[in-house]
């Protein structure tokens, strides 16, 4: 690893020393670059930049329904976050959040690598029966939602129904019960969460080499043993994408859980996200407010954005090496 | 009345022409919104040119059949005014975004229409003009209408109709049970118990976490003697055990917490709620079902009906530079809140015209809208008194649906939740 490093360095050491005695004619090209850069640049400074910068400013601000037609907005400081933070229902969402995406996570990850081992296997209809369990992830969110309204209901769902064949006589109220109503998004955040984990984890099972597993035979591995030392460490990059991505995507979702039970009842289903938005457009319109929720989930996913990057990065010089 | 309208615009299109000499948005006769119909009169006065201001209008009745009912009066009164009606219908969720935007760009709508709790808030911003500026004809309208659209003692929003909410009954239901439609709480529990079986519900509500669940519980907040300055009053606490009693006891679905009233409607259609409190837009649909329904009022808790919320949505005149479409939309203002329109679209939407004479004609019509009307009179604005909240009517709305969906679901008892409730209003209130 180290040594990578060196002769990575000594790779850009020398253009640089180059660069010194070239000036003129490497800085025509720096403007061409620039100049090839601007799409780019503008189109990120637009759409990214500006709204997530006005975001934080607005988290500062006094930032109200008036603000719309008088254009005041009262600078405030961090009063924002101050009430945010002594919100009665702010912990909650916080709580609500980190079990949701560590449910959500480890749910559509152990699943989804399940279906992928087993479609590893060569057996007929493998492949029509693959591309069905895809549907989830195609179905728009608001379609998966209202369906997963219908299964859950407490009187006439087919959850319930299922249940009740099943020998249990009670009724489960799923999305009105406030101990039940988070677990019952989670579990249709993870069923939309799987195809996603089972395509890419497919992938990376797809790219370990066979001669590996016979290899292990040959030398009496038993299947255990195979996923153990050969799928598990060689499936590692992959996997630890998938997480990432997930994470942030999870920490995203807004639409499974409107859909569903618009983070009811009674809040015990609200994330951060829902939270902010509620905050926004429901209660009051404080848009202010609304923003700093925002600003805090913005910290998180770039956190976790950042952490990606730097992984990624590490991985592709490993392999370009 | 046909006359006096005509008469009328004659008065606007002269005036309009003298005052802007058409310079303003004009555009040619029948350029938009269906009608090509326009008014002969005025032309015949006024050769050649005919000076047809044109305005827009925004509302949120984006879906059928009240989307085109809405656009019934719309047509008629581009006929009889002369002004030509440019209408976006924008679904509810959208037309608070779309308000917002606009009113930062300042390019709100001639007219707009929003629902009636939203109205002092928006007055707040100071986005309205008053209607009073614009000519808009008040008299013989419900009190506490001109209450809801009152902002520091001036209206900046009216309606043609408003609404109310009663209680809906399954007459074929309550023969076979042998039961009596109930007058107090006590019997109300009593009916909704027995009528329990089989996979129906006694009794159907909605009390979802938005407006529409401080909506459906005010009635029984009110005539309880509660009121929305204090949320954790013993009266209050009294409403809240008596809607959390009805849904432990099994009487009325769990469900309550997610259902929209369109959905309890469902529910009584479908033959699986013996009673449903809901509003008498409903009226329309179910008089076309196959239900044999009766309809009785909310009671209060010893006898008597419980004063209901005002429902509705109010006509409001944005501030505008341009002041001959603002009187164009006064004008237009006007013929909606005509006699004639008024009963017209009243009758199609199934809502209370807002004028009482008016109003009293349509209880004579129809006797299932006979006690809507009876109580629209007692029918209290959200905003308005006894808790005055005006623009800060959601501060402790939003608390309070929130406390009732908490004892429902049994999170917490309805003490506990209406207590929190008034801590989370109180500081809404003070935070400002």
């Amino acid at each position: 690893m180290t040594r990578v490093v060196e002769a990575g360095a000594a790779k850009t050491a020398a253009p640089a020393s180059q660069q010194h005695r070239r000036l003129p004619r490497l800085r025509s090209e720096q403007i061409v670059g620039l100049l090839f850069l601007l799409p780019a640049l503008v189109y990120v400074t637009a759409l990214y930049a500006y709204p997530i910068v006005f975001n934080v400013v607005m988290s500062l601000e006094h930032y109200t329904l008036k603000t719309f037609v008088t254009g005041e907005a009262p600078f405030v400081g961090l009063d924002n976050f101050d009430h945010l933070v002594n919100h009665p229902e702010f912990w909650p969402a916080v709580t609500n959040t980190v079990w949701f995406v560590v449910g959500s996570l480890f749910f559509q990850f152990t699943l989804g690598l399940a279906i992928a081992i087993f479609y590893q296997h060569k057996f007929p209809l493998n492949g029509i029966l693959r591309a069905l369990i895809l549907i989830p992830w195609l179905a728009p969110v608001l379609v998966s939602g209202a369906i997963w309204v219908r299964l859950l209901d407490q009187d006439y769902g087919v959850v319930n129904f299922a249940i009740h064949s099943l020998g249990y006589s009670g009724q489960i109220s799923w999305l009105t019960d406030p101990n039940l109503s988070l677990i019952s998004v989670l579990i249709a955040n993870i069923w939309i969460g799987i195809p996603f984990n089972m395509v890419i984890l497919y992938g990376g099972l797809q790219a370990i080499p066979r001669v590996l597993y016979e290899a292990a035979s040959i030398d009496g591995a038993n299947a255990w043993q195979r996923f153990r030392y050969i799928t598990w460490p060689l499936l590692r990059p992959v996997s630890t994408v998938v997480l990432l991505l997930g994470l942030v995507y999870t920490l995203k979702v807004f639409d499974v859980i409107m859909s569903i039970t618009r983070g009811g009842p009674a809040d015990t289903s609200q994330i951060l996200n829902t939270w902010a938005y509620s905050l926004a457009f429901t209660n009051g319109f404080n848009f202010g407010l609304g923003a700093a929720a925002g600003d805090i989930l913005l910290v998180i996913v770039l956190g976790f954005g950042l952490l990606y990057l730097r992984y990624a990065y590490r991985e592709l010089r490993e392999t370009t090496t | 009345m046909q006359l006096r309208m005509r008469m009328a615009s004659i008065g606007a299109v002269a005036v309009l022409v003298a005052a802007c000499g058409g310079s303003a948005s004009t555009t040619a006769p029948g350029a938009s919104t269906g009608t090509t119909a326009l008014p002969s009169a005025p032309a015949a006065s006024a050769p050649a040119v005919v000076a047809a201001t044109s305005i827009t209008e925004w509302d949120y009745q984006s879906a059928d059949p009240q989307m085109t009912q809405w656009q019934k009066v719309l047509d008629e009164c581009t006929a009889s005014t002369g002004v030509t009606i440019k209408r976006q219908a924008i679904p509810r969720d959208e037309l608070i975004n779309k308000v917002l935007l606009a009113a930062q760009n300042k390019q709100l709508p001639n007219v707009l229409r929003v629902d009636n709790p939203d109205l002092q808030q928006i007055a707040d911003t100071g986005a309205l003009a008053p209607l009073t500026d614009y000519g808009v004809d008040l008299t013989g309208l419900y009190k506490n209408l001109i209450d809801a659209g009152t902002y520091k003692s001036k209206v900046y929003g009216i309606a043609p109709g408003i609404n109310g909410m009663a209680l809906f009954y399954n007459k074929d239901m309550f023969t076979a049970a042998g039961l009596k439609p109930p007058t107090t709480w006590a019997e109300l529990t009593a009916d909704a118990k027995a009528l329990t079986k089989n996979g129906v519900y006694g009794m159907a509500f909605s009390a979802p976490a938005t407006e529409e669940g401080s909506w459906q519980f005010e009635p029984w907040l009110w005539g309880a003697g509660g009121d929305l300055s204090k949320l954790d009053s013993p009266e209050a606490v009294k409403a809240l055990q008596f809607w959390t009693d009805l849904v432990k006891s099994g009487s009325a679905s769990k469900s309550v917490v997610q259902w929209t009233q369109g959905d309890v409607n469902d529910q009584f259609v479908a033959g699986k709620a013996a009673m449903q409190q809901n509003g008498v837009w409903n009226l329309s649909a179910l008089e076309k079902s196959k239900i044999n329904f009766g309809i009785v009022p909310i009671p209060a808790p010893d006898g008597g009906a419980a004063p209901g919320p005002m429902g509705g949505e109010v006509l409001t005149i944005p501030v505008n530079t341009d002041a001959a479409a603002s009187a164009a939309a006064g004008k237009v203002v006007n013929c909606l809140l005509s006699d004639k329109e008024m009963a017209e679209w009243a009758t199609l939407q199934a809502y209370i015209p807002s004028r009482e004479t008016v109003a009293a004609q349509a209880a004579a019509a129809d006797p299932n809208m006979a006690p809507f009307v009876t109580a629209a009179a007692a029918e209290r604005s959200r905003t308005g008194p006894p808790a005055n909240l005006g623009p800060n009517y959601s501060k402790v709305s939003q608390p309070l649906w929130t406390a009732i969906q908490a004892a429902l679901s049994g999170a917490k008892s309805p003490q506990d939740a209406l207590t929190a409730a008034q801590k989370a209003a109180a500081a809404a209130l003070a935070g400002g």
